[in-house]
């Protein structure tokens, strides 16, 4: 069909493995900041780790911008809530990146209850030649001082310092499944299953709660949170998510409790599809809006489709991420996956979108050539500095040979976690307890 | 068997019914399957109404429940309800072990019985999630045997401390007790102490026998939220 021939546009450079990530560790989160030099990994065990692009090198050019580790710190510990004894689960729901105002870097990290506000700072200079202490920092026998002199900065081996500077606690009731940055970078907004607060980033103790979708009776409760954001240009919009599949956008400044939407973004059930599993599948798993902020991305089970902000009726683009799983949803409903939370991104012009998927699978669509390739994230079945192969799925009929048969696919090795560099062709991909890195070194004339 | 044969006209309406074709379900035939599976994957294949429940059951049990799991495996529950309540209606088979006689106990029972059930069984959810004005019954219903800290009458202790900053949750009193829910104990459909799914000794046919004569809803309560009885009965309102 031609799939092969137009995939190698999409194709990647080379792939670099950061075996960094130790087994225990499945990795729950991956962030890009701003510019694309730091990306930041959060694990179940509640450790983030930051990487950092090497600056492109004449001496070494075959490392051209590559990500090697900057930081780590454990974010979160797990936690006792005495009063209902219950654990509360160290693992990082999400990582967001504050647009960085000065020399250091900051993000927010946030598990199921506490968001904390980390600052990543860089010391490569130290004062050397005090008049009181010596070298070691021990007083100086002052009889022995006969001069002063004036200590000075010498260079040192970069230290890289991480500090929590806030800790946005008691916020929440049920579990944080999304936390967002405003644009005017004073305020952000977490959202648990039923509620969304919005917070000041110097304020700790107290937060504005902006919607509240808790029934009365929690007997009436049908529909839950399930992703939020913050619209990247107007600070007053924001959307979310729900388990029913559709989509709020709200406006701030038309009322303090934003309950009301002002749009509401949803599909009408298409009737030949209609199961049992019906609503399970619609729900959205995540939401993002284009770096342009004219459109939002969402994913559900089976798709990830495009919104246009003016159009409430239905997306104007759908993509069928694994179609063939259709047939087959009562077993997923069996094992658990039907529930997995698989998340969707932009790439920096907003042409192309990418989710991950089952088998270590992810799959990119060009939206303007609508071609659409499926790669694969492995040590297996890539090697350093290999072109990544297109996959396919076959569902019957006739199969080449490097073909997987649905049957064979391996739905433990998921991908739910991905992320696309803010203008290059980077992607991060977290593969369980793997984090793959993949540069596009062949085209960029593509986007 | 009657089973046999309960099950196989089951299995006929639901081929006509859903669009998924779904796998021949005997387990219930099999005595070596326990009554109730610790977990879904545990069960090779089975009705979906049945799995539903075992599901709903089984994220019911986990300390803090999944809330979207949860109301998603409602939602879905409903709707499969909803498709079997106009056919006609199966006798109940009391000897049958508990999750099967459930069953058909559910498909006999209302359309509204099930959703008050389900409804009762989202109160229990707003009580875990929300907190009690009385930390004792809270404390002795500590999910799965885990050791309870024990917090003590006065809220005004140290207890309170958040663990993160250290700092006496004064602000945060406020907001917690926003949330509590007391229908718990207005609500009458808390039966004492019951055997429910459990297995295990106190747990038999014979002795859910005179539950089954009580009114459905006790039933159903039992049977869904029988690993999350209190280990007394709470104090007030009942």
């Amino acid at each position: 069909m031609g799939e092969d021939a137009d995939a190698r546009k999409i194709n990647h450079g080379f792939l670099r493995d950061h075996g960094y990530v130790t087994e225990a560790d499945v990795i729950s989160t991956v962030e890009f900041n701003h510019t694309g030099e730091l990306l930041a990994t959060g694990d179940k065990g509640g450790r983030v780790v930051v990487f950092q692009r090497e600056p492109e090198s004449k001496n070494a050019p075959h490392s051209q911008g590559e990500y090697d580790v900057y930081s780590t710190f454990q974010s979160h510990e797990p936690e006792f809530d005495y009063l209902k004894s219950l654990e509360i689960e160290e693992k990082i729901n999400k990582i967001k990146w504050l647009p960085q105002q000065n020399a250091a870097h900051s993000l927010l990290s946030t598990n199921d209850k506490t968001i904390k506000l980390w600052k990543i700072t860089e010391r490569d200079k130290r004062p050397e030649g005090y008049n009181l202490k010596d070298e070691e920092g021990k007083l100086k026998d002052l009889s022995t001082v006969t001069s002063l002199q004036v200590p000075v900065l010498k260079p040192m081996d970069l230290m890289v310092e991480v500090s929590p500077r806030r800790v946005f606690a008691n916020g929440h009731t049920y579990h944080i499944n999304s936390i967002s940055v405003n644009s005017d970078c004073e305020t952000y907004m977490s959202a648990d299953d039923l509620r969304i607060n919005l917070w000041h980033l110097a304020i700790t103790d107290r937060s504005f709660n902006i919607v509240d979708i808790k029934p009365a009776n929690m007997e009436d409760l049908t529909e839950v949170i399930t992703a939020s954001e913050f619209h990247p240009h107007h600070c007053n919009l924001f959307v979310y998510s729900s388990s029913k599949g559709s989509l709020r956008l709200c406006d701030m400044r038309a009322a303090a409790l934003c309950d009301k939407h002002s749009k509401l973004f949803e599909e009408p059930e298409d009737p030949s599809n209609r199961s049992f599993f019906s609503e399970i599948i619609s729900s959205v798993s995540d939401v993002k809006f284009s770096h342009s902020g004219r459109y939002m991305l969402t994913r559900d089970y089976l798709t990830v489709k495009v919104w246009d902000l003016n159009m409430e009726a239905r997306p104007i683009e759908t993509y069928q991420v694994h179609d063939y799983l259709r047939s087959k949803l009562c077993s997923l409903y069996e094992n658990d996956c039907i529930f997995d939370k698989f998340e969707c991104a932009w790439n920096g012009s907003d042409s192309v979108i990418m989710t991950g998927a089952y088998n270590n699978f992810f799959r990119m669509f060009d939206r303007n050539t609508k071609r659409d390739v499926t790669l694969e994230a492995s040590r297996e079945s890539s090697k350093p500095r290999a072109v990544l192969k297109p996959r396919r799925v076959c569902v019957g009929g006739k199969r080449r040979r490097d073909d997987i048969s649905v049957d064979s696919l391996d739905f433990t090795r998921k991908i739910l976690h991905t992320a696309w560099h803010p203008a290059e062709n980077i992607i991060a991909i977290a593969a369980t307890n793997n984090l793959y890195i993949f540069q596009d070194k062949v085209n960029s004339e593509m986007h | 068997m009657l089973s046999k044969g309960l099950k196989r006209k089951r299995e006929e309406e639901e081929e006509q019914q859903e669009e998924e074709a779904l796998a021949v379900d005997t387990w219930w035939l099999d005595s070596d399957h326990p009554a109730v599976a610790p977990a879904p994957p545990a069960v090779a294949s089975s009705s979906l109404f049945d799995l539903s429940v075992l599901k709903l059951h089984h994220s019911l049990r986990q300390s803090e429940p999944d809330l979207r799991h949860l109301v998603l495996v409602v939602n879905t529950l409903r709707r499969i309800q909803a498709s079997m309540v106009p056919t006609a209606v199966l006798p109940p088979v009391p000897s049958l072990p508990a999750a099967p006689g459930m069953a058909d106990n559910l498909l006999a029972s209302s359309d509204a019985a099930l959703s008050a059930s389900m409804a009762s069984l989202l109160e229990d959810l707003s009580h875990i999630e929300g907190l009690s004005q009385a930390p004792q019954p809270l404390a002795e219903e500590g999910p799965q045997g885990r050791p309870i800290g024990g917090p003590p009458p006065s809220l005004g202790s140290l207890d309170l401390l958040d663990p993160a900053t250290g700092c006496l949750l004064d602000d945060g009193l406020e907001g917690l007790f926003e949330d509590i829910d007391t229908s718990m104990y207005d609500s009458d459909l808390w039966a004492p102490a019951s055997e429910g799914l459990k297995p295990g000794p106190e747990g038999g046919p014979g002795e859910d026998a005179p539950e089954l004569k009580e009114t459905e809803l006790d039933y159903l309560m039992d049977v869904l939220v029988g690993t999350q009885a209190l280990e007394r009965p709470p104090g007030p309102g009942r």
